[in-house]
């Protein structure tokens, strides 16, 4: 049945069962495949996107129970956004970089709520987004790079 | 017209047009190529083509096509700094993309045929590519020196800009169409050491991939979407070995978007318009299972067998002395017995493949670490003349080991899948974590049994069985690593060991197990390190010597791994295992790929009782350090890597089936359990070694070493949290 979505402040109408995944509704029907697929049940946080400006895993999420605006790797901006992807290039975060976009998605939410995190928010917040290259170390670097630029 | 017409059209397309309306036409390059638009034609629109690893565009930018898979461990920026320190290149002007599968071109130097991996990338292009580059520079010099009437030795390269006194100046672009006119000279020279601006020095490149994949930008094969492309999951056996003896497909059919079902050889096939309703789709099929030739033993089982096996006689690995009739004599025999779990490599990107084929040809995208080996299967199975397939190597999301297939069982199904439900239908192939997980190729179960005798604070014995599985026999990989019935990657660092000990034995035992295997970053190494180190410091603790010392004086024909050691020790500020405040350090020292790593963990116990690293020091002697930070991230990860799977990794096996299928219970390290990590770089003038696997073997005997020195003994059997007996 046809499901209408709010992604990256466009409205989308797709055609898929009820109980399909955002992701896969994002990826296979809207086409914005920045959003990744790494385990489909919550655990690693590859598929992370915003709704409402809260981090969500697409993998778990039906369409049929989006109501809120959706936001995806594609449309993200704003300050605390320039900040991290700015420390990201900085710090080469990135390895295989097939996890980076959740984990941009994560770190982002973060500064937004928290505009100054301790390493044990960052834990808090980040502890569901696997990375196998394990470039945890630079990840929360670059969030207290991030931080430190948004108050300058 | 098909997808696979487009495609075709756009090749021709790009062959014949010039340059420039070309670049007019496509949108700007990223800087880390995945395929996408200039796949079709490598090096996009460059006009200066000088050699096969070197394209020079109008626009000046310079394309360093790289032979070697890029997924995450560097190889794009390593390579197009060795071509901009060459051409003296501006490091903004430098672009990487995958170089396409040929073996005449791009075999690796080291296997002879084109792949990744043992480390090799750094090592098997530091040369070549360096005079590909130098090359290219003479080149566009000359013709600098044609267009501007001056002597060519007159000319200089400052940043990508060619100059000369008189005032003139040009850009590479400028002489990119002449400098192909020219011909190609043979044995230039390289740039000497000394004058070296980028191999070496810290902060002046940046990894070329990384701002696409902090943005969702980058390619990789899942994201592969073309015109009337269809997704495909596969139902495979739930045991190793088992066959399709029947199915149903009529539920899956009546599954809204599922296309078709098709038997393949490695299971049933489910096409469908999209992931979710392929899933669903597979989801409703009834497959019946033949397990006549299945392998049912589980994990309980190959362990109570390999340590029966380890008691007796196996094939010598590596002997001197006679070690068997010291330990007979000795007054204080020490014994340990290891333990390692299959182990799943889990990269983050699950398997996948595209691939597009009709009589005319085909073509294959996906993160293929063996590309001639994979070319080749792929040909064979649609029946196409070699020359006909054309293979794309994508950005992968990681592999660990997981695409070194020596089988070449991803690109065989990806081509099944294709040829079954035929022509002018494009296919994405798409392993679920589940599939990955459950679907072996694991790193093999192994035992190790270690003997040792003491004697007056001297170690003056050691042997070691080992035994497991040897994923190399029966396969065409076979007689480059079995001799003498000796799988070398089983018994790498542990049948030659960098401590003199004057009596010394390693037996192996290759057992046969109906479950496929497969190399696991640092392959041999991420055993016998841990037996090799663990055993070493419980012995040199037993004989009343401190770890670090202890080490280095029985390493006096080991300079480089002697010198990873000191300079860890002294990087660490190391006074003992003892680091007060209810923590305590552990060291352990391995070579492996040519490189040297010696690390120091500081361990305390956390919640639970389980293990807690704070800190890991670690340095490294790999030769010539081209890019410093890229080594650096390359410790750290291989560390977070190697930690992860021995605190927690274990892939059991049931009467012969996975037990874990998803991260749920494959438990991965999380970034609140990675260590600090500070990591000190050798200064070294000998050539470049490998940086992708050398950082997992220490990190798990140091963390056992430590935890020793907390009482809680070196876990004799991995995981050391929770872990199946």
């Amino acid at each position: 049945m046809a499901h209408t979505l709010s992604v990256n402040g466009r409205s989308h109408t797709v055609d898929v069962d009820a109980d399909t995944p955002l992701l896969w509704a994002i990826r296979d029907n809207i086409g914005l495949t920045g959003t990744k697929f790494g385990c489909g049940v919550a655990q690693c946080g590859a598929c992370t996107v915003w709704i409402d400006g809260q981090p969500v895993r697409s993998c778990v999420t039906p369409v049929s129970a989006v109501e809120g605006k959706v936001t995806t790797i594609e449309a993200l901006e704003g300050k605390e956004a320039r900040a991290v992807q700015a420390a990201w290039d900085t710090i080469d975060v990135p390895q295989c970089g097939y996890c980076q976009s959740g984990q941009v998605m994560s770190a982002v939410a973060l500064l937004k709520e928290n505009p100054k995190p301790s390493d044990r928010d960052i834990d808090l917040a980040m502890n569901g987004n696997i990375c196998r290259c394990a470039t945890y170390a630079r990840i929360r670097t670059a969030i207290h790079a991030a931080a430190r630029s948004l108050e300058g | 017209m098909t997808a696979h017409d487009l495609t075709l059209s756009r090749r021709s397309l790009l062959a014949g047009a010039g340059g420039l309306i070309i670049a007019l036409n496509l949108p700007k390059a990223a800087r880390a190529q995945s395929g996408a638009a200039q796949a079709f034609r490598p090096g996009g629109t460059a006009s200066f083509a000088p050699n096969a690893f070197i394209r020079v565009a109008a626009d000046n930018s310079v394309t360093v096509l790289v032979k070697h898979i890029e997924f995450g461990q560097g190889p794009f920026t390593g390579l197009a700094t060795l071509v901009a320190e060459e051409m003296d290149a501006d490091w903004g002007q430098m672009r990487a993309e995958h170089a396409p599968a040929d073996v005449k071109l791009y075999a690796n130097l080291a296997f002879g045929v084109q792949g990744t991996g043992g480390s090799t990338a750094m090592a098997n292009s530091f040369e070549q590519i360096r005079k590909a580059a130098a090359t290219a520079r003479i080149m566009l010099v000359q013709a600098a020196a044609e267009a501007w009437k001056v002597p060519a030795g007159e000319i200089v390269i400052e940043a990508g800009v060619l100059k000369h006194a008189s005032g003139k100046q040009g850009r590479f672009g400028e002489f990119a169409d002449a400098a192909a006119k020219l011909p190609a000279p043979t044995d230039v020279p390289l740039k000497p050491p000394a004058q070296f601006r980028l191999i070496g020095k810290e902060g002046v490149v940046k990894r070329l991939d990384s701002a696409d994949k902090a943005r969702g930008k980058a390619q990789f094969t899942i994201d592969i979407s073309a015109l009337g492309m269809l997704t495909v999951v596969v139902a495979r056996p739930p045991r190793f070995g088992g066959k399709v003896a029947s199915f149903d497909a009529a539920d899956a059919l009546k599954v809204k978007g599922v296309v078709d079902v098709k038997q393949i050889g490695s299971g049933v096939a489910v096409y469908a318009q999209g992931m979710w309703p392929a899933i669903k789709g597979r989801e409703a099929l009834k497959v019946v299972w033949d397990e006549s030739e299945a392998e049912t033993r589980g994990s309980a089982e190959l362990v109570a067998e390999y340590r029966a096996l380890a008691r007796t006689p196996g094939t010598v690995a590596g002997s001197h002395g006679d070690a068997q009739a010291v330990l007979a004599k000795a007054e204080r025999v020490i014994e340990a017995e290891y333990v390692f779990p299959y182990l799943a490599h889990a990269p983050m990107e699950p398997l996948d493949g595209y691939l597009e084929w009709n009589a005319q040809g085909a073509l294959a995208r996906f993160g293929s670490q063996f590309q001639t080996t994979e070319h080749q299967t792929i040909a064979t199975i649609l029946e196409l003349p070699p020359e006909k397939v054309q293979l794309e190597t994508m950005l992968a999301g990681g592999s660990f080991g997981r695409r070194a297939q020596v089988s070449q069982h991803l690109a065989a199904e990806l081509a099944m899948c294709a040829k079954a439900i035929g022509p002018n239908r494009p296919v994405k192939l798409v392993w679920t974590r589940e599939d990955d997980l459950a679907g072996g190729y694991y790193r093999p179960l192994f035992v190790h049994r270690m003997r040792g005798a003491v004697k007056d604070g001297k170690i003056t014995a050691w042997t070691n069985a080992i035994v497991g599985q040897s994923f190399f026999l029966g396969t065409p990989f076979e007689a480059m690593t079995v001799k003498n019935g000796v799988d070398a990657t089983m018994v790498e660092g542990a049948n030659e060991l960098p401590y003199e000990v004057a009596d010394f034995r390693c037996e192996v035992h290759t057992a046969k197990v109906g479950v496929p295997t497969l190399w696991w970053r640092s392959v041999g190494h991420t055993h016998t390190a841990y037996a090799v180190e663990c055993f070493m410091d419980e012995l040199l603790q037993a004989a009343g010597q401190d770890p670090v010392a202890g080490r280095l004086a029985l390493m006096g024909k080991e300079p480089r791994l002697a010198g990873v050691l000191k300079a860890v020790a002294e990087l660490a500020k190391w006074t003992g295992p003892d680091a007060g405040n209810g923590r305590a350090r552990g060291v352990a020292v391995a070579e492996s790929f040519g490189s040297f790593v010696a690390q120091i963990a500081e361990v305390s116990l956390g919640e639970g009782g389980e293990p807690k690293v704070h800190k890991v020091w670690c340095a490294i002697d790999c030769g010539i350090a081209v890019n410093p930070d890229i080594i650096r991230a390359q410790m750290e990860g291989g560390i977070g890597f190697g930690l992860g799977h021995v605190l927690y990794g274990e892939l059991t096996l049931d009467k012969g089936k996975p037990v874990q299928t998803n991260f749920d219970t494959y438990r991965s390290l999380r970034i609140h359990e990675m260590p600090e990590v500070e990591v000190a770089i050798i200064a070294s003038s000998e050539k470049p070694t490998g940086v992708g696997e050398p950082g997992v073997p220490p990190i798990g005997p140091a963390v056992a070493n430590a935890l020793a020195r907390l009482g809680q003994g070196r876990p004799r059997q991995l995981p050391m949290v929770g872990g199946m007996v």
